[in-house]
């Protein structure tokens, strides 16, 4: 690990404590997990505590962990992970936070924070379903009016359930249901971790 | 007395000026902005819910199409995420062959800029100057991979193939005499090494020619100057990245910052505005041009002298040479498992970003060992700058909102993806 890594993860424990839930450290990138109750107090104290000081956030995304390693999960769905950058530290920080419920996953916004979240917010509400608590304007983004549904979930059918065409008897654009059938080419599979091992 | 109400003005999607399938939705007062809203999705093919459902080398592909003017900087990224979590090494002669189309490809991006960016703001002979030099380079893409455009060329672990030794030529034909295309032909006698070398002889003059057209041309500078005008602070609350972020007069670029590949030995500088308007964003997309001429001159030197591989020979990553499989049953099978089932990456999850012409593309990918992603999440630079839309129109003109689209330099392959 180098110096700088530690560094960071040093002033993190220093700054955030218990805030942190888990401080992971792989492949040069560090990774915190933050309960969403801490979320917005934890973001700020990122943004503003000079030996942190993230004034930029790249990028959040939303990522639904339902079917991660093809086994079924336990524990909490969908979470909200943001990849904060900091000019005047050169150094990256990638923080999870967890939606508590699964039925309604909701985070905490920090449009107040970070400005350019506003559009990937959106775009995780989107895609996600979800909701960003204090966002003031959780339109959808990516999606065609009017669409129904969270397209990026695990148990959304890659095909989707309806399809556009021009419907020449009512002379407009109709929605109907698919017609065409899902199809796997290369199957999904998960080896055990010393397969194929020579040793 | 009649009571006066905003008007409110949809632009778009299918206008010229929209850079592809922009809809804005513009509030008016008079001809002064008062809030821009724009909706996109337009494009939007779901590549990442895509890539999830195919091996890793089987969206590659997808990386050309998301900023389709600066395919290969896409497809760098994607094949960095890939070996930053497989851990694999990239020979130094693959490095530096993607790190010069790396360049090339900024050239291209950038000359499609100020090409598009002229003819909105009314400059109709840059476009034609921009595409006569584009032309060689998509014709350096074409030598190379096949293709013109979406050449699918980087893959995890090197690159696809060596760079070759002959130039494909014009021939004569019906319409064009031995005579007349000789001239055309001189450059493509050598290798693609030497097209390249007398290219980037060529280029900075034609540079010049450009900054004479436009520079301290009168109308550009009334379009341009004051216009957009971000300060470094809220550049930075909006997540700006790559020149809109160096326009606004802060030095971060990828390349010097945390340099990746072999950027670290290229010797090269970085431009940097003060106004952080449309016109400085213009000079410094046109030093970057300079720049990278830089670069592509320096890896040109290096590659004519340091033969090697070109992708790793870890044969769980790519798949071994034709000859090597026909004659061993090693190598055919992983050449069968390869095909089949594709590359397994080992549990983890890594955001691995490269200076884009455009800004700092990313990807973050998370992998639960599987042969197929579990996450993919594409960071598009355009589609930060184009949130940044209404802060940047708000007081201005309506002639001016397509001078800031412009300057923002948005593809709408890589904001809808």
């Amino acid at each position: 690990m180098s110096a700088k890594l530690e560094a960071l993860s040093l002033n993190l424990q220093k700054h955030l404590g218990e805030r942190i839930k888990s401080l992971k450290i792989a492949l040069g990138e560090v990774t915190i997990e933050i309960d969403a109750a801490d979320y917005i107090d934890a973001m700020n104290t990122l943004r503003d505590e000079p030996e942190l000081q993230f004034e930029e956030l790249v990028d959040l995304c939303g990522v639904d962990y339902s079917t991660y390693g093809n086994v079924e999960q336990v524990g909490k769905r969908y979470a909200a992970v943001s990849h904060l950058l900091s000019i005047a530290n050169n150094w990256r920080l990638r923080v999870r936070c967890f939606a508590p419920d699964d039925s309604f996953p909701s985070v905490p916004s920090v449009i107040a924070i970070w400005n350019s979240v506003n559009w990937f917010e959106r775009e995780a509400f989107d895609l996600y379903g979800i909701v960003f608590r204090g966002h003031d304007d959780l339109r959808r983004i990516l999606t065609d009016y009017g669409f129904i549904g969270h397209p990026f979930r695990k148990d959304f059918p890659i095909s989707g359930y309806v399809e556009m065409r021009y419907d020449p008897d009512q002379q407009r654009v109709i929605y109907q249901p698919v017609t065409i059938e899902p199809r796997e080419v290369t199957p999904r599979i998960v080896r055990e971790a010393t397969y194929g091992d020579v040793e | 007395m009649a009571e006066l109400r905003n008007f409110t003005l949809n632009f778009g999607p299918q206008h010229p000026a929209a850079h592809g399938v922009l809809r804005m939705v513009l509030e008016l007062d008079g001809e002064v902005v008062m809030r821009a809203d724009p909706h996109i999705g337009l494009l939007h093919r779901a590549t990442e819910k895509l890539a999830e459902n195919k091996t890793w080398v089987q969206s590659l592909p997808y990386m050309d199409r998301l900023d389709y003017v600066s395919m290969m900087c896409n497809e760098h990224a994607y094949c960095m995420a890939i070996e930053k979590l497989i851990g694999i090494e990239v020979p130094v002669r693959a490095q530096y062959i993607r790190v010069m189309f790396d360049e090339i490809t900024r050239v291209l991006n950038h000359l499609l800029w100020i090409g598009c960016h002229g003819l909105d703001v009314g400059a109709m002979t840059m476009v034609l100057y921009a595409f006569r030099e584009r032309e060689d380079l998509v014709d350096a893409y074409e030598a190379v991979s096949g293709a013109r455009m979406h050449a699918a060329y980087y893959r995890p672990g090197g690159v696809y193939r060596d760079l070759p030794d002959r130039m494909p030529q014009y021939r004569e034909s019906k319409w064009k005499s031995a005579a007349q295309i000789k001239p055309f032909n001189e450059a493509r006698s050598g290798s693609l090494l030497d097209f390249l070398d007398d290219f980037v002889t060529r280029f900075p003059k034609l540079l010049d020619e450009y900054e004479t057209l436009l520079t301290d041309n009168r109308i550009w500078k009334q379009r341009l100057v004051d216009v957009g005008i971000v300060t470094p602070e809220r550049a930075l609350q909006r997540g700006f990245s790559g020149a809109m972020l160096r326009g606004s007069g802060i030095a971060w670029d990828l390349r010097k910052k945390q340099p990746y590949e072999v950027y670290d030995r290229l010797d090269f500088d970085i431009p940097v505005g003060v106004n952080g308007d449309s016109y400085d964003r213009y000079l410094v997309r046109m030093e970057e041009m300079r720049q990278s001429n830089r670069i592509i001159k320096q890896c040109i030197e290096w590659l004519r002298v340091n033969p090697g591989p070109v992708i790793t020979d870890n044969h769980k990553v790519a798949p071994p040479a034709r000859e090597g499989m026909k004659s061993n049953m090693e190598e055919l099978i992983h050449h069968f498992k390869l095909c089949t089932e594709g590359i397994h990456v080992p549990e983890g999850e890594a955001y691995s970003a490269v200076e884009h012409p455009k800004g700092e593309f990313g990807i973050y990918m998370i992998s639960d060992g599987a042969n197929k992603p579990y996450r993919m999440k594409i960071r598009a630079p355009g589609y930060v700058h184009l949130s940044a839309m209404d802060e940047m129109c708000r007081g201005h003109m309506l002639a001016d909102v397509v001078t800031i689209i412009g300057t923002q330099d948005v593809v709408f392959g890589e904001i809808d993806r």
